[in-house]
């Protein structure tokens, strides 16, 4: 699977000659109705629906047990829901694993990374989906192309301007920060529909964390939406368009940041205020 | 607890100790043999002797051994099932001389009488009785022979050993260079000697790899080694392919110790010059008699008694007593 | 994301060679210089052809060591399962009287077929490698033992002595087993480090959940390096033939250990992910400079023991400080 350097058409344009009334909403990528999941006796999913346009950066917030955790690993395709439907790009999709996800163009970055630590950025990067060398060496002995590898990783790090003097590095060399440009590189470099970051300035400092978010911009720019899951709601408002708030296995809103409250919206995630009492202007539905 | 569980379990508890009182008036023998290895042949001889004479005399032989040379637990182990399975003597072969002491003190306090057979305890007092080989005058004997057929040459030896500390190694080793005429050697000699002769000393483990390996270092050393004592048969094996390797293997003479089949056959062979046998079946026969004796007459026996080794050649020389290699073959363990 | 000043001076140390992999090296030269100041026979064609030689039966065990070290495992049944190898390719060529290459194949097989089922208890009952191997290291034992009933065996055909012979090179006698020890090293080296099986090893041992989220097959992996590192005990059972002229049913007990110093001196982590198979041929052969140094010395073979246990312990330590610097 080659990775690709951006998509050439901007982000959420409307095509010539389409009504006014239609093109005011964007597409769905990403879209899940009525999803259900239950362990036993517990419900971790009680109807969920789910929506991610073209071009935005979704926040999914929520309490824990809300059913978070599981709504990501649905779309994601490390768990198969009991009931519902998941679309992507319109069409109907059943993910039977992670990898089916990623074939579909859905990239994930976890929570701790999965990197190998004394492994090179280049390594990393290409983990599991390395370039051979042409022709037979390639395809039979499997026989890396390192320099190709190598272009190519500089050239991901440049188009997101992250800075790193030598990809020869080893991974556990680098800052938190440094590590987390090479985890949502590697993603960006591969997904093609969808990317989703799973608490990705959890574990760093101030500065780091604007990097973070800085950098999750930029992927944006490049015409891919992003699904953040994030406890840290500062980092929430500062940079997404709309926030998908789950609560008790059902998407209870979904709000725009720029028109509510921090503490309204948390208000909202912990049940102290109800989803029917958002003033109108602030939903984003 | 319901009543009447408690009455059956009391009736079968009686019902066992009657029983038990009953079989105990019914004495077989019961002998125990514990030795270091299972596999090694020359403990496979000594298991066969023991179970030939425990036949013939009518008593039952329960057998037990370390999983490897050194492995002392697992003597201990045997040695404890086999009291509390009744055995009345055990014998053993100990891995190692010091640790197996506490074992046997226990044993030998509930009445059993052990007995220690082919290489002693330390203290040698630990044990009722030794039956073995003495090791010290099988080194003696190769020694005598590598004198003789030197015959004033002037010599550069090399000492093939088993591992530092073992007695029955320094015993060998220290009986050979006496033998050979090195003064100020005795059997009571505690460490292992050395001699200006010996140019090479190293440690084998008793394995044929890596006696070649040690070979072929000493000859790195000093080419001119021309005789080679080794500690037992396989380093003897080792040594010859080394020596083979090099093209030396007419010139040295080596000499060894043990008396298996298959070292007899490389004295044949005309690989081992000459060898000492010693006869694991005559010890466990002599340990099986003299544990059938104490079971029926409540006699132990002490001391140590010396089950005898031979010098084994098929090139005879005056002044040094020999056996040739057909006695060698119709008396040897092992195939 | 710009670039941190930090980051710059940790390139500069990185550009040092580490200390694991300098380390063992740097000891070899020592060792070497050493010796041949003690001992005018040292320094020679001869007797460094005849180091190799002690140290490539050993060497070639190690290579599978290695591969399985790297995934963050250990095999303990490494000289048992050569052993049982070894048996039954002199008792298929001499007692059962089959072409001597078909022998040696079965011989590779049953290690190959141990190893297999290493493999196949750790990644299908998921049970340690540890405690795995410690089982199938006693039931190759006894197997050897039982089949062989404790006899040596000899009278060998040519083909299983085959890589005893000899050619020369320049003064130098040297062996047919040392060209393949190499050859062997040289192979895996580069299998490991320039193919994607090789590098996905590597992921596996430096961080296995890593490696599935990534798709990598990872019990597919350590299935492959279990049996890989078998067939390499079959080879090495081989080497060990036509070393000493014998099957020796005794062989192979000191060897598990041998080898797994080999793999630390060589600056291979014990844990995995971390390590170049390049390092457990110098590993090995720096134990075997010092065994035949000290010979030629004179010293007592106690002390060749003693001097492993340190160099152990040094290179465990050089490994830990290297990390801790980066």
């Amino acid at each position: 699977m080659q990775p690709n350097l951006g998509q050439t058409q901007p982000a959420g344009a409307p095509p010539v000659g389409r009504s006014r009334e239609t093109s005011l909403k964007p597409r769905p990528v990403l879209e899940a109705r009525g999803l259900v999941k239950t362990y036993g006796h517990v419900t971790a999913l009680d109807g969920t629906d789910f929506e991610l346009r073209e071009g935005e950066i979704l926040a999914v917030i929520g309490d824990n047990g809300a059913g978070k955790s599981t709504l990501i690993k649905a779309l994601s395709g490390a768990l198969i829901p009991d009931k519902g439907e998941i679309f992507l790009d319109g069409k109907p999709v059943h993910f039977r694993s992670p990898h089916e996800a990623r074939q579909h163009g859905i990239e994930t970055v976890y929570q701790d990374l999965a990197v190998a630590p004394a492994m090179t950025i280049t390594e990393n990067l290409f983990l599991g989906r390395e370039i051979f060398r042409p022709g037979f060496l390639g395809r039979f002995f499997r026989l890396l192309d390192k320099k190709k590898m190598l272009e190519e990783a500089v050239r991901h790090m440049q188009s997101l301007k992250i800075g790193l003097r030598s990809m020869s590095q080893a991974v556990e060399d680098l800052s938190g920060g440094q590590r987390q440009g090479v985890a949502v590189a590697r993603s960006a470099a591969f997904a093609r529909h969808v990317v989703i970051m799973d608490e990705p300035t959890a574990a760093l400092g101030v500065k780091e964390g604007n990097m973070v978010l800085e950098l999750i911009r930029r992927v944006r720019e490049r015409g891919l939406p992003v699904i953040i899951i994030s406890h840290n709601m500062p980092h929430v408002f500062e940079i997404a368009d709309r926030i998908h708030i789950q609560r008790l296995g059902k998407r209870a809103a979904v709000v725009n940041p720029h028109k509510i409250s921090m503490s309204d919206t948390v208000a909202i995630m912990t049940g102290a205020m109800e989803p029917k009492d958002i003033p109108p202007e602030a939903l984003a539905h | 607890m319901r009543k009447s569980v408690l009455l059956a379990l009391a009736l079968a508890a009686l019902g066992t100790l009657l029983l038990s009182l009953g079989s105990a008036q019914n004495k077989q023998p019961i002998i125990g043999l514990i030795t270091k290895t299972e596999s090694n042949p020359f403990f496979v001889k000594m298991k066969e002797g023991a179970q030939q004479a425990a036949t013939r005399l009518g008593a039952k032989l329960l057998s037990g051994a370390g999983k490897t040379d050194g492995d002392n637990a697992g003597q201990v182990a045997a040695l404890e099932n086999m009291v509390a399975a009744g055995a009345q003597t055990i014998l053993i072969t100990p891995s190692d001389s010091k640790a197996i002491v506490p074992a046997i003190q226990k044993a030998r306090a509930a009445g059993v009488m052990v007995i220690a057979l082919d290489s002693p305890t330390e203290p040698a007092s630990a044990v009722d009785a030794l039956f073995a080989t003495n090791n010290y005058q099988a080194g003696v004997l190769i020694g005598q022979y590598a004198k003789a057929a030197m015959a004033g040459k002037p010599v550069k030896i090399a000492t093939l050993d088993l591992f530092p500390g073992q007695p029955v190694g320094i015993a060998r080793h220290n009986g050979f260079l006496a033998g050979f005429g090195v003064a100020g050697i005795t059997d009571k000699t505690a460490q292992q000697a050395t001699a200006p002769q010996v140019v090479c000393s190293q440690d084998t483990f008793g394995d044929q790899a890596k006696g070649q390996t040690a070979m072929e270092n000493c000859l790195q050393k000093d080419p001119g080694i021309n005789l080679v004592y080794t500690i037992n048969e396989p380093a003897a094996a080792g040594a010859y392919q080394a020596l083979k390797a090099a093209g030396k293997e007419k010139d040295v003479l080596i000499v060894s110790v043990d008396g298996g089949c298959a070292g007899v056959r490389n004295v044949k062979a005309g690989i081992i010059g000459a060898t000492s046998q010693q006869y694991p079946l005559k010890m466990a026969e002599l340990g099986v008699e003299a544990g059938v004796n104490y079971a029926k007459t409540g006699k132990k026996v002490s001391g140590y008694t010396d089950t005898g080794v031979t010098l084994i050649t098929d090139k005879a020389l005056p002044g040094v007593n020999s056996k040739d290699t057909a006695f060698g073959l119709a008396n040897c363990w092992g195939q | 994301m710009s670039e941190q000043p930090s980051v710059k001076t940790k390139n500069l140390l990185g550009r040092l060679p580490s200390l694991t992999v300098l380390g063992p090296f740097v000891a070899l030269i020592l060792a070497i210089i050493f010796f041949s100041v003690q001992s005018d026979r040292f320094l020679s064609g001869p007797n460094f052809s005849l180091i190799l030689q002690q140290v490539m039966v050993v060497g070639v065990l190690a290579i599978g060591q290695t591969l399985v070290i790297l995934t963050g495992g250990i095999d303990l049944s490494v000289g048992f399962v050569m052993a049982l190898g070894t048996m039954v390719m002199t008792k298929f060529a001499v007692e059962l009287g089959l072409p001597p290459l078909l022998a040696v194949l079965c011989g590779v097989a049953v290690t190959t077929a141990f190893g297999l089922l290493n493999g196949l208890l750790i990644t299908r009952i998921k049970l340690p490698p540890f405690i795995v191997t410690l089982g199938t290291m006693n039931i190759a034992f006894a197997l050897t033992q039982i089949y062989s009933k404790a006899q040596t065996v000899t009278g060998l055909p040519d083909l299983l002595l085959f890589w005893g012979n000899t050619f020369k090179l320049g003064g130098t006698v040297i062996t047919y087993g040392v060209v393949l020890m190499i050859v062997l090293y040289l192979l895996v080296w580069f299998v490991l480090s320039e193919t994607a099986p090789g590098r996905h090893l590597y992921a596996v041992g430096n961080n296995p959940e890593a490696a599935r989220l990534m798709g990598i097959p990872t019990r597919r992996v350590l299935l492959l390096t279990y049996t890989i590192a078998g067939f390499f005990y079959g080879i090495a059972g081989w080497l060990l033939v036509s070393r000493t002229s014998v099957g020796d049913p005794n062989a192979g007990q000191t060897e598990n250990l041998e080898t797994i110093t080999a793999v630390v001196l060589g600056g291979t982590s014990l844990f995995g992910g971390r390590g170049m198979v390049l390092g457990t041929l110098l590993g090995a052969i720096i134990v075997g400079v010092f065994r035949n140094g000290l010979t030629l010395t004179g010293v007592s073979s106690v002390y060749q023991v003693l001097i492993t246990g340190i160099l152990v312990i040094l290179a465990v330590t050089a490994d830990q400080l290297s990390k801790r610097r980066g």
